[in-house]
């Protein structure tokens, strides 16, 4: 990738953290009190996401050959077997353990929540185990 | 009920927000931004087992450690221009043994909130929408077990 490609990618990775910690879910409270249904909030989150990211997948690529910086354009591998489903169930369980996931986990540490730092290393580890031992 | 104690504006504000970073990301080098797989791709710089080494994870091994950079970057610049630290009350336990759990679901799945739940979504991929549902129903149930548990 271009050095203009990386800046980009660093750019889009800030807006996208300033937007988890706007939105508190670098605060694992609140994505508890959604999962406990105490406050809806999380799905206005996952809601204006969606649909702001589905215009672009579709958009993009008839507005623009190919990606501003080269390449191409991607897409989201996912296919239907049972690891994909298994694989969510467990992540859920996870997830609603510690109300912490992959993204807020990293974009936590920047508004100072540094007992995700936790998190972070038990995702690392837990992808870890799942890579060496499971992975195909 | 009220569905929105703490108010609605900022969930929508950030939601959307999400949704242009991950616009952006698109338009400008074609990737799908999903947040779990570099969990998978860090170990690659370490570790010499052949999963890890696999082009799929070491071909994209930096660009995912410089969008995770960009994460913490836009947090930082959120707490200067409108913010206040926050310290969770997690206990420290359950934000481990959740992450491990999580991290070794979501790499089993392929995709977590951000993989599966907005590129996922957005892409109108039947998996991905059953794993959303999936892991909506687990998560609300281990979050119900644990307010009353834990």
């Amino acid at each position: 990738m271009s050095a203009r490609g990386y800046v980009f990618v660093l750019l889009s990775g800030a807006i996208f953290g300033f937007g988890l910690a706007l939105s508190t879910m670098v605060q694992p409270e609140v994505v508890l009190s959604f999962l406990q249904w105490r406050d809806m909030g999380l799905l206005l989150v996952l809601a204006g996401a969606v649909v702001v990211t589905f215009f672009a997948y579709r958009l993009a690529p008839r507005l623009w050959k190919k990606p501003w910086t080269g390449g191409k354009f991607g897409a989201h591998p996912s296919s239907m077997e049972t690891r994909t489903i298994a694989g969510a169930a467990l992540f859920g369980i996870g997830w609603g353990l510690s109300g912490v996931c992959p993204g807020p986990a990293i974009a936590g540490l920047g508004v100072g929540n540094w007992p995700l730092l936790a998190s972070v290393a038990g995702l690392l580890a837990g992808a870890y185990v799942q890579g060496r031992y499971f992975g195909k | 009920m009220d569905l929105f104690p703490l108010g609605w504006e900022h969930y929508l504000a950030g939601g959307v927000l999400l949704g242009f970073g991950m616009s952006l990301l698109f338009a400008s080098t074609g990737l799908i931004g999903g947040m779990s797989t570099v969990f998978t791709t860090t170990w690659s710089f370490i570790s010499k087992a052949p999963y890890f080494s696999e082009e799929r994870f070491a071909g994209s091994r930096r660009w995912r450690l410089v969008y995770a950079a960009g994460l913490i970057l836009g947090a930082v610049l959120w707490l200067f221009l409108l913010g206040k630290p926050f310290v969770t009350h997690v206990p420290l336990w359950q934000l481990a043994a959740g992450g491990f759990i999580a991290g070794f679901g979501a790499r089993m799945s392929n995709g977590c909130t951000a993989g599966h739940g907005i590129c996922g979504m957005a892409s109108l991929q039947v998996p991905s929408i059953l794993a959303v549902c999936t892991f909506l129903a687990t998560a609300i149930v281990t979050a119900h077990l644990v307010a009353r548990f834990a």
